[in-house]
C-alpha cells in the first residue's frame, strides 16, 4: 500500500461512499452547534419532518453573540440575540442534543469547550457551522467550518458531501526565539502563503518546533488554518495529545482509553507519504509579529515599518492602498509607533488558560497604561474558574484589565463588545477585516504576549524589550 | 431548489481582491433566524453611510448595476467565515453568479446550496469581463451552465470548468439532504463497521 499522509488515513476511515468523479459522503463523528448558524438549520429540519440522525453525536453551546457582562445570567438584553439563543435551547430540546447553557460553567467558545470536554478526539471528523473548527485539528482530528445548509446535512444525515482536499504540509524546524509564541508561527506562515495559499488543500503542521509547543500553542496554529484558505490544519496526536485528552468527561475511559491510544498512535503520516505543497519555516527566523492591514495576510515584524502600496504587485497593490487608508496609517511609519485604544484577549485563537498565563507573565509587576480599554475574555467558564484559582485573574485586574465571562465577544463584535469608529485594537484574535471588531475599528492581531505589551505602552510594542522574568518562551 | 437555467444578465464590476464575508455581510445581521430579507444589506458597510443613506459611488447603488444578476471580482472572493449568511444575501439581492480567479473554500462550497454559480476563471479572463462590466448596463452577459460558457455583449465567449456533481445539482435543483437519504444503507453499513472498530467514538 502506498505510505498515506494522516488526512489520507482519516478520509479514508470514514469514506461512507465514493461516485466515480470523486464526490465523496464523508461519515462525521462529532458535530457542534451554536446560535448564530444553527436555527435556519433546525427549521429546515421541521419543515422536512426530518429528525436529527445521531442527537448523541452532536452538542451545543450559545457562544457567538452572548453578553460577556457578568450580569447576563439575568437575562440577554438585546431581542435578536436572546431570540437566537432561546432558539437554540428549544432546538437543543426538541431534538435531544446536549446544550452548555450560558449559565453552565462549561459554556465557552465552542472550539475551546469540544477540547476541554475531550470531545475532541485524534483521527474523528469534527465539523460546526464555524470557520475556526480547524482548531480542532491541533489533535489529529479532521475539523473544518461549514455552511448552515451543510449543518442541516449533517443533523439529518450525520455524514457530509465533500470531495477530497490535497495534502499541503508545513513544516517548521528548530527553536523558537524568546518572546515568539505559537500566533506569530501562524501568523508568520500565513504571512508567508497568504490568505489564498492553501485554498484547496489540507495543511498538516509537523517538524520540532510544532511537536514542542503546548497543545494550547497547536490549537493556536491549527486554529487560523482557515486563514491561510485551507480546508484544515492538522497536527500528528502524540503522548503531550493523550496526556491532555485523559481523564477528560467525554475521553474514552478504561479498557475503552488504551484501546483508542492504540488507534491514536497509528494516526500520523507514513513516511514518504506524497504532498502536493510543502513550505518550510526555519523557528529561529521567527520574531514577534503584528499585521498592518484589513487581511491576516498583512503581517510583519514588529521592528518593521508600515509598507508603501507600490511595493506590492498587481491587485494586492490597491488592496494595500485602501488598507492603510482604513487602518490610518502612512507608508515608512515605525509599526512601534502606531498607538493604540483597546487591548482585546480572548477567541477561540487565544482564549485559553496558557494564553492568560502569558499575558500574566508579562504583567507581572506593571500596569495597563491609563485611559487605555483593556478587557480580558476568558475562553470558556472553566478557563476563567482556572485562572481565578491560579491567582491570574486577581493580578490581571488589579493591573488594570476587565475580567468577562466567557464568548467570542470582540472578535467578530456580535455582542456588545465592539470598537467604535476610528478605535484602534491590539487584539489576539484572528481576524483584521474591515469592520469586523465594529464599525471602522481598527484591529491588529497579534500573540498574548504582544497584546499585554501594548497595554503597557500603549503602542503596538515589542514583547522582547520587557525581556527579563515576564519573557514568554 | 430552484433549478439554474441559462440566463442573461447585467454584470457588476468589483474590482477588488479578499473580498470576506464581514463585507458581504456585517456581523449584526447575523442575528436573524431566517434565510431571507438580507440583500437589502449586502455589502452594507460600503452600501451605505452610518445614516443608512445610499453612498452612490458604491457599484450596487448605481442606476446601471441595482439589477446586476452577475458579480465580477477579484481573487478569494468569499473568505473569512462560514456564515452561509454571505450566499443567501447574494441570493436575496438577485445575484446568481460570481466570476473570481477563485474562491475561499466554504463559501465556494455554501453557493451551491443556494443555487448561486461561483465561476473560477484565469486572472487575465476576469480581467477582461472586468473591463466589459465596466460598460454598465449595455454590457450583458450570458451564463449558460449546461454548456459551462459565459458570452459577452460581444459574442466573446469565455468556457469555464466545474465539478460534474455540482452541476448536476444546480442544474436539477436538487437536494443534498435527499440524495444522501438514498445511500441510508450505505451509512447504517459504515456505522455498523466504525462501531466494531473504534466502539469510543
Amino acid at each position: 500500500m502506498p505510505p498515506k499522509t494522516l488526512y489520507d488515513k482519516i478520509w479514508d476511515a470514514h469514506l461512507v461512499h465514493e461516485a466515480e468523479d470523486g464526490t465523496s459522503l464523508l461519515y462525521i463523528d462529532r458535530h457542534l452547534v451554536h446560535e448564530v448558524t444553527s436555527p435556519q438549520a433546525f427549521e429546515g429540519l421541521r419543515m422536512a419532518g426530518r429528525p436529527v440522525r445521531h442527537p448523541e453525536k452532536t452538542i451545543a453551546v450559545p457562544d457567538h453573540n452572548v453578553p460577556t457582562d457578568p450580569t447576563r445570567i439575568q437575562g440577554i438584553k438585546d431581542e435578536q440575540s436572546r431570540i437566537q439563543v432561546e432558539a437554540l435551547r428549544k432546538n437543543a430540546a426538541d431534538f435531544g442534543i446536549e446544550m452548555y447553557d450560558v449559565d453552565d460553567v462549561r459554556q465557552g467558545i465552542v472550539h475551546i469547550i469540544g477540547p476541554e470536554q475531550g470531545w475532541t478526539q485524534p483521527g474523528m471528523t469534527i465539523v460546526c457551522g464555524d470557520s475556526h473548527t480547524a482548531t480542532h485539528g491541533a489533535f489529529g482530528a479532521l475539523a473544518h467550518g461549514i455552511g448552515t445548509s451543510e449543518v442541516e446535512h449533517v443533523l439529518a444525515t450525520q455524514t457530509l458531501i465533500q470531495s477530497k482536499s490535497k495534502n499541503m504540509l508545513v513544516k517548521v524546524d528548530g527553536e523558537l526565539p524568546p518572546g515568539v509564541t505559537a500566533k506569530d508561527i501562524t501568523l508568520t506562515i500565513i504571512g508567508r502563503t497568504g490568505t489564498a495559499g492553501g485554498t484547496g488543500h489540507v495543511i498538516e503542521y509537523a517538524g520540532s518546533a510544532i511537536e514542542a509547543l503546548s497543545m494550547e500553542g497547536r490549537m493556536t496554529v491549527c486554529n487560523m488554518a482557515i486563514e491561510g484558505g485551507a480546508r484544515a490544519g492538522l497536527i500528528a496526536p502524540d503522548d503531550k495529545t493523550f496526556e491532555y485528552l485523559k481523564g477528560r468527561p467525554h475521553a474514552p475511559k478504561g479498557a475503552a482509553w488504551e484501546a483508542a491510544v492504540a488507534y491514536w498512535k497509528s494516526m500520523r503520516s507514513d513516511e514518504g507519504a506524497h504532498y502536493d505543497k510543502v513550505i518550510e519555516i526555519d523557528a529561529a527566523e521567527i520574531t514577534p509579529v503584528v499585521t498592518w492591514g484589513t487581511s491576516p495576510e498583512d503581517v510583519l515584524p514588529i521592528t518593521a515599518e508600515v509598507p508603501a502600496p507600490e511595493s506590492f504587485e498587481g491587485g494586492k497593490a490597491d488592496a494595500a492602498r485602501r488598507a492603510l487608508e482604513y487602518m490610518g496609517l502612512e507608508p515608512g511609519q515605525k509599526l512601534s509607533d502606531v498607538e493604540i485604544d483597546t487591548v482585546f484577549i480572548g477567541s477561540c485563537t487565544n482564549g485559553r488558560i496558557e494564553d492568560l498565563r502569558e499575558v500574566a507573565r508579562v504583567m507581572e509587576g506593571r500596569r495597563v497604561k491609563d485611559g487605555l480599554r483593556a478587557m480580558i475574555v476568558p475562553g470558556s467558564g472553566l478557563v476563567r474558574a482556572q485562572a481565578e484559582e491560579e491567582g491570574i485573574a486577581q493580578k490581571l485586574q488589579e493591573a488594570g484589565f476587565e475580567w468577562r465571562m466567557a464568548g467570542c465577544s470582540m472578535c467578530l463584535g456580535m455582542n456588545p463588545d465592539q470598537l467604535s469608529p476610528g478605535e484602534r485594537c491590539a487584539s489576539t484574535s484572528n481576524r483584521n477585516f474591515e469592520g469586523r471588531q465594529g464599525y471602522k475599528g481598527r484591529t491588529h492581531l497579534m500573540s498574548p504576549a504582544m497584546a499585554a505589551a501594548a497595554a503597557v505602552t500603549g503602542r503596538l510594542t515589542d514583547v522582547r524589550e520587557m525581556m527579563g522574568d515576564g519573557v514568554p518562551g | 431548489m430552484e433549478k439554474f437555467q441559462k440566463f442573461t444578465g447585467v454584470a457588476a464590476p468589483l474590482p477588488m481582491m479578499n473580498v470576506d464575508t464581514d463585507m458581504i455581510i456585517p456581523k449584526q445581521f447575523l442575528k436573524t433566524i431566517k434565510r431571507t430579507g438580507l440583500g437589502v444589506n449586502l455589502f452594507d458597510e460600503m452600501r451605505y453611510d452610518r445614516e443608512g443613506n445610499e453612498i452612490p459611488d458604491f457599484v450596487l447603488n448605481q442606476p446601471a448595476y441595482r439589477e446586476a444578476e452577475i458579480l465580477v471580482a477579484g481573487d478569494n472572493f468569499g473568505c473569512g467565515s462560514s456564515r452561509e449568511h454571505a450566499p443567501w444575501a447574494i441570493k436575496d439581492f438577485g445575484i446568481r453568479c460570481i466570476i473570481a480567479p477563485s474562491f475561499a473554500d466554504i463559501f465556494h462550497n455554501n453557493c451551491f446550496k443556494n443555487g448561486i454559480l461561483p465561476i473560477a476563471l484565469p486572472q487575465a479572463q476576469v480581467d477582461v469581463l472586468m473591463r466589459e462590466a465596466d460598460k454598465g448596463a449595455n454590457a450583458r452577459m450570458t451564463v449558460d451552465l449546461e454548456n459551462q460558457t459565459i458570452t459577452t455583449a460581444d459574442g466573446e465567449t469565455f468556457p469555464f470548468e466545474i465539478d460534474a456533481f455540482k452541476k448536476h445539482c444546480l442544474l436539477e435543483g436538487l437536494d443534498d439532504i435527499g440524495l444522501t437519504m438514498e445511500k441510508a444503507r450505505a451509512i447504517e453499513a459504515f456505522e455498523s463497521r466504525a462501531a466494531a472498530e473504534r466502539p469510543w467514538m
